[in-house]
């Protein structure tokens, strides 16, 4: 039995080990894209401020974990699938048969339609690579300019600041993380970002990048300009599907997969950012691009390939952020629905935020901010579907009361 | 792993000892609010609950872990503070909020069972945490309530 | 180590919240808690302050152990000058607070001067800072504790609070942590009413060091295995908390009954700590739900009951259905047998309204029960109770009464003078069963001797806890004397007095001393703190304890006349039981007292005796 993994990301790393704990004699292939040691893009912000240095990253140290597992690291990237007669085709010509077959090729960044962005003082933040040019043009003092607060800008821009750079912030919408936070939160920090000395500039857009005299020059939407010693572009991903192409495989952004991670090939499937599966909170199809989810359904297409049946329950977007020590979080349907209940309770004075979201006398999405015990209860409460009996009532009054509901729920005291 | 924290919320009383022994060895201070386990005072049900983790199968914070800070020794699964960067995405990816991030040290903590010897167990007056076999009915109840909350892909088979 | 080494003070009257490093020099001589914050106390105020005055003080102040892995280690202390007493006013309390209030970093908080608008302190660590409590102003305990961790999103907040009463001025409010944990006696909560404060939250995360760890640990497993070896802490006290006195004392002839006019209460059983545990004939459930530990205890004594739903008290009162603190002995006894009610439930509903809205339940109880013979003899009429018939036994009343000090009516108010007051004002000054104003707990000074001894001579008014005879008389420990002789008592309550004090001093529960001698917890001290704690020196602390705080009394213009006990404790005879046909020989015991204190025959410390203990 020979598995193949495509891509040594998160989700390709953790399906090879899985494996390998299932089966201790299949034969593993682990392809390796970067050619780097397989690390966590999620580490990378913690590179960048000086916490670790590169090994750091990495999923595993030292390397030889692959070797000691038998899981056989092939740098390379593919360039083709045959699912028919089940091999892969590297890009340097290499061709490698396989059984099963798990497409984990993750997600790259991608640039919003805006001149001038293919420049040496313009960078994504996304591979290890992008990092290290990065830290090299993010020095004390320099000017930078950051395109996007999302939820992966937001993360790095406490790097950035860490490293002593002069930042500024363009986001496109009204408020910071704006898929992850509310009106409320979203402001909040904001106007903590701005207190501890970092410029804000929402619903603002960057009109066009110009590079000259060894500086950028930033148009912006309100008619300003700034001047820049870097630009660090963080406006979007897209999974990596394009060795899939004329495979027939059924995909829309990401490669469509079921709840067993099988995609509608025989013995394919895929995990982590490059798949599209089912969303717990909305039942539909999508791509959320975490952490968690990717090693969840890498876990789960393991399992599958290994031949035990197991079922994914849904990828449920969650998020924790911390910029410039405020600690923000979000889990499922954060902004709630129309036929549901909310909960709020707001201290802006002490930087404090919880936002419940209620449907059918259940937890189905929330949203805090300087919060941070037992905050995984909130996962616990929305993905087990908790019924929250007298619980519903309380909490609607008094939401800072969750974990306290949890352990009641879920320890059987009630 | 053969043995484990079982806790019998019946008889805790609240004192809190077990928050003590728990912030004594792993901090060398007194200090319930960097203790492992958390005592729940449901005063007006008149109940005390001890809560900890349990040591899930599905390890979802050891699986998400980016920088491999979190291991799994003979089913213990150990945070090494020296690796960990404080990303904190374990404690959201813990359906059960066991793992907490630590402001003051900048890193993450959970029950590491204290080496094969739980402080807890030992410091708790009234025997409501056990150290024991893990066949023990009262482990299996445990579960078995985690399990209500278990979002755990389940195997069929 | 062990100190926080940081104390706090709060000026109400400026807003100002400062850090100060703890005196160590005192705390050297004093130790911590009671001792401490007294030594402060009376450095800062003028004895003569009158309690409800911005000039009085209050201070919230937890002991070196307080906080550490010591068992029953989370005590802290509310020290002022009470304003039923008119003395220095000293009440413990455990729960969680103090424990969290070390952890914060803090070893006491100075309260001064007086808030213009209602407030709240908020202490998160190193940060203090008062709010706005216009919005919790006028209402309970219960509601303030909930209110504030709402507001601030911190549901891990220890918070200790006042309720309506200490802001009206009932002089025997008390401050109440964890919603039922109270610093209960003299008043300490009117004086915070007084000040403006309404409640201290704390949320500390800073953690507790102690000198010598290895030491340390050892000494508290060798004294946590004595407490685990021990019947009383080890069983009795689980099992009935302290309400395994009621029918030993009941037998004894020591329970006061009917404002004392009996010694016995032929109810004690239907409201005793067995009672607890017993099916109630309508629901079926037992009053007891569990026993309950404060912060570090390993005896856990409390008691969280639930009271019968369909019980005439709460009956259209769903607030109070659920479990909540539920009665201790001296409750039991203030609230029923003083007033001769022996029905479990409307004492536990009463328990809860005390808890509710901070009031000491034991002076309640005994202004309720001396209100119920000013009615029995017609000095307090259906006009003045505004239509409660206050008779002996009717637990409508009782209910009622407490209701009414809750709700601050006209009654109320009148009961809010507490016993002294209210019985002067009426013209039977003989029917306060106080001593300085403070009336004396559940243990009749005619079957135990030694206690009126402890009650006439008390700092803080009429207590139990300062020199619990009891132990000795009753119980046999260290060992048994006989309760009905006055032969040896000085000696005995001075023993004790010195013990308490320094026990009072640590941040541990004077609880443990039913199974530790001064033997058991010096090593613990010991090991934590840095300076010498023998079992010597400690009593030798404590003894200077007593002494600073009997020369503030003596200084506020208190004399040997108030070192007395009621009239019918002295003159009317116990009528059954054991005791009958005795009074209390206090004059026996009294001038042999002062003479082993070192005093004079007035009562003052000799010049030798304060230079002797270093208060010269
Ligand atoms: C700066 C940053 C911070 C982040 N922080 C967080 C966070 O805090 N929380 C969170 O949940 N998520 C975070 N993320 C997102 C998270 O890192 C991703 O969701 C996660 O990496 C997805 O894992 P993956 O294995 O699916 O994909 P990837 O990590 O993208 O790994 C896929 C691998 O496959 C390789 N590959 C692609 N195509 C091919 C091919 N044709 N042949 C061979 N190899 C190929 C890629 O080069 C890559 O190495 C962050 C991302 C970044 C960039
Ligand atoms: S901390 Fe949570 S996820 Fe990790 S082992 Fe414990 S229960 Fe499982
Ligand atoms: S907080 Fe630490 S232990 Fe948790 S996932 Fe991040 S690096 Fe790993």
């Amino acid at each position: 039995m020979h598995h193949l993994i495509i891509g040594a990301g998160p989700a390709g790393v953790r399906a090879a080990e899985t494996l390998r704990k299932l089966d201790g004699q299949a034969k593993i292939t682990l392809i390796d894209g970067e050619g780097e040691a397989p690390y966590s893009r999620m580490a990378i912000p913690y590179y960048l401020s000086g916490k670790i240095d590169e090994q750091g990253t990495w999923l595993h140290r030292p390397v030889d974990f692959y070797a000691e597992n038998a899981i056989d690291l092939v740098p390379g990237r593919v360039a083709s699938v045959d699912a028919g007669a089940k091999t892969v085709t590297l890009e340097d010509g290499r061709s490698l048969a396989y059984d099963k077959l798990l497409l984990a090729s993750g997600a790259r960044a991608v640039n919003p339609p805006v001149e001038g962005l293919d420049g040496d003082l313009v960078h994504h933040c996304w591979t290890i690579d992008d990092a290290r040019r990065i830290a090299q043009l993010a020095h004390e003092g320099a000017r930078v300019v950051l395109m996007g607060a999302g939820f992966i800008g937001s993360i790095i821009l406490e790097s950035l600041v860490a490293r002593g750079a002069d930042l500024t912030v363009v986001e496109i919408e009204d408020r910071m993380v704006p898929r992850m936070l509310d009106e409320t939160a979203g402001s909040m920090l904001k106007r903590w970002c701005e207190k501890k000395g970092v410029k804000v500039l929402t619903s603002t857009r960057i009109g066009g990048v110009y590079e000259g005299g060894g500086e950028l020059n930033i148009a912006l939407s309100t008619g300003e300009a700034i001047k820049a010693d870097l630009l660090v572009v963080a406006a979007g991903v897209t999974p990596n599907i394009e060795c899939m192409h004329g495979t027939g495989v059924e995909s829309r952004s990401g490669v469509v997969v079921n709840s067993r991670m099988e995609t509608s090939l025989p013995d394919v499937w895929a995990a982590g950012d490059c798949a599209e599966g089912c969303d717990f909170s909305t039942g539909d199809l999508s791509t959320l691009a975490i952490q968690p989810v990717a090693v969840e359904q890498a876990r789960v297409a393991a399992q599958n390939m290994a031949g035990i049946a197991t079922e994914y329950h849904c990828a449920l977007p969650m998020n924790v952020l911390e910029t410039l020590g405020l600690i923000t979080t979000s889990f499922g349907k954060h902004d709630g629905l129309q036929t549901g209940e909310r909960a709020t309770a707001l201290d802006e004075e002490q930087w404090r935020y919880i936002r419940l979201e209620f449907h059918d006398g259940k937890l189905i999405g929330a949203q805090t901010a300087g919060h941070v015990n037992m905050i995984g209860c909130l996962r616990g409460l929305i993905q087990g579907r908790m019924p929250l009996g007298p619980w519903k009532d309380i909490l609607l009054r008094e939401p800072h009361r969750v974990a306290e509901a949890y352990v009641d729920l879920s320890r059987g005291v009630s | 792993m053969d043995k484990a924290l079982v806790i019998d919320v019946g008889k805790c009383t609240g004192c809190r000892q077990c928050e003590l022994a728990c912030s004594y060895e792993h901090t060398g201070t007194f200090n319930p609010a960097r203790s492992r386990i958390a005592v729940f005072d449901f005063h007006e049900k008149g109940r005390f609950v001890p809560y900890t983790c349990t040591q899930c199968d599905q390890a979802w914070c050891q699986q998400v872990c980016p920088v491999g800070a979190i291991t799994n020794e003979d089913g213990v699964k150990v945070v090494d503070a020296a690796t960990c960067v404080g990303c904190k995405v374990c404690t959201i990816a813990c359906p059960f909020g066991t793992v907490n991030y630590e402001p003051a040290t900048g890193k993450v903590i959970k029950c590491d069972l204290c080496g094969g010897e739980p402080a807890c167990a030992a410091a708790c007056p009234t025997e409501a945490i056990v150290f024991t076999d893990v066949s023990v009915q009262g482990f299996e109840k445990m579960r078995a309530w985690a399990e209500k909350t278990d979002t755990a892909p389940q195997a069929n088979a | 180590m062990a100190w926080a080494k940081r104390i706090l003070r709060v000026n109400l009257t400026e807003g100002t919240c400062k850090a100060e490093p703890l005196n160590m020099d005192w705390a050297m001589d004093y130790l911590g808690q009671r001792g401490l914050a007294t030594k402060y106390f009376v450095e800062e105020v003028d004895p003569k302050v009158d309690p409800l005055s911005p000039e009085n003080k209050l201070i919230m102040t937890t002991g070196p152990l307080t906080g550490t892995g010591a068992s029953t280690a989370a005590r802290y202390s509310v020290v002022t000058k009470g304003p039923l007493t008119n003395c220095i006013a000293c009440s413990n309390s455990g729960g969680y607070f103090g424990a969290e209030l070390k952890n914060a970093g803090w070893d006491m908080i100075i309260f001064e001067g007086k808030a213009d608008k209602p407030v709240y302190l908020v202490i998160d660590d190193d940060e203090a800072e008062l709010h706005d409590a216009s919005e919790i102003w006028g209402t309970s305990v219960w509601h303030t504790d909930d209110w504030i961790k709402e507001k601030h999103q911190e549901p891990q907040f220890q918070i200790a609070a006042i309720g309506v009463p200490g802001e009206n001025g009932v002089l025997f409010s008390a401050v109440v942590n964890n919603k039922h944990r109270a610093a209960g006696r003299s008043g300490v909560g009117t004086v915070m009413g007084s000040k403006n404060l309404k409640a201290v939250a704390v949320r500390g995360t800073k953690g507790i060091t102690v000198n010598d760890p290895e030491a340390f640990e050892k000494a508290v497993n060798d004294a946590k295995a004595v407490i685990a070896g021990n019947a009383v802490t080890h069983e009795a006290l689980p099992t009935y908390g302290t309400q395994v006195l009621t029918n030993i004392i009941n037998e004894l002839g020591a329970l006061p009954t009917r404002n004392a006019q009996d010694v016995q209460f032929e109810k004690a059983n239907d409201i005793s700590g067995e009672a607890m545990h017993e099916p109630r004939r309508t629901d079926g459930k037992p009053n007891l739900v569990r026993n309950a530990g404060c912060f570090g205890c390993t005896i856990a004594c409390g008691r969280i009951s639930q009271i019968d739903p369909t019980h005439f008290s709460v009956k259209d009162k769903p607030q109070y259905h659920h479990a909540s603190g539920g009665v201790e002995y001296e409750n039991a006894w203030a609230l029923g047998a003083d007033t001769g009610v022996g029905d479990l439930e409307a004492l536990t509903y009463c328990n809860y309204r005390c808890n509710e809205h901070a009031l000491d339940p034991i002076t309640t109880g005994a202004t309720i029960a001396a209100a119920m013979e000013l009615y029995k003899i017609g000095a307090l009429t259906d006009e003045d109770t505004g239509g409660i018939k206050m008779e002996f036994g009717s637990a409508e009343a009782l209910v009622a009464a407490v209701d009414a000090i809750c709700d601050g009516t006209d009654f109320g108010k009148l009961l809010g003078l507490g016993s002294k007051r209210l019985c002067e004002k009426f013209g039977h000054p003989d029917l306060s069963m106080s001593v300085k104003g403070q009336e004396f707990p559940a243990y009749d000074p005619r079957g135990i001797q030694g206690m009126g001894l402890t009650y006439a001579t008390s700092n803080r008014g009429a207590c139990h806890l300062r020199s619990y005879t009891v132990a000795s008389e009753v119980l046999g420990i260290p060992e048994k004397t006989d309760p009905l002789v006055t032969d040896g008592k000085a000696g005995l309550v001075k023993v004790f007095q010195d013990l308490t004090a320094f026990v009072d001093s640590s941040g541990l529960c004077i609880f443990t001393t039913f199974a530790w001698s001064a033997e058991d917890i010096a090593p613990q001290i010991d090991a934590a703190c840095e300076g010498d704690w023998s079992v010597e020196n400690l009593m030798k602390v404590g003894e200077r304890i007593w002494n600073l705080e009997r020369k503030f009394n003596l200084d506020a213009g208190m004399t040997a006349e108030d070192d007395t006990l009621p009239k019918r404790i002295l003159k009317e005879a116990a009528k059954t039981g054991p005791a009958k046909g005795l009074v209390n020989g206090l004059d026996k015991m009294l001038p042999e007292y002062y003479e082993l204190r070192g005093w004079t025959p007035q009562g003052v410390p000799t010049e030798e005796t304060l230079s002797r203990l270093g208060l010269a």
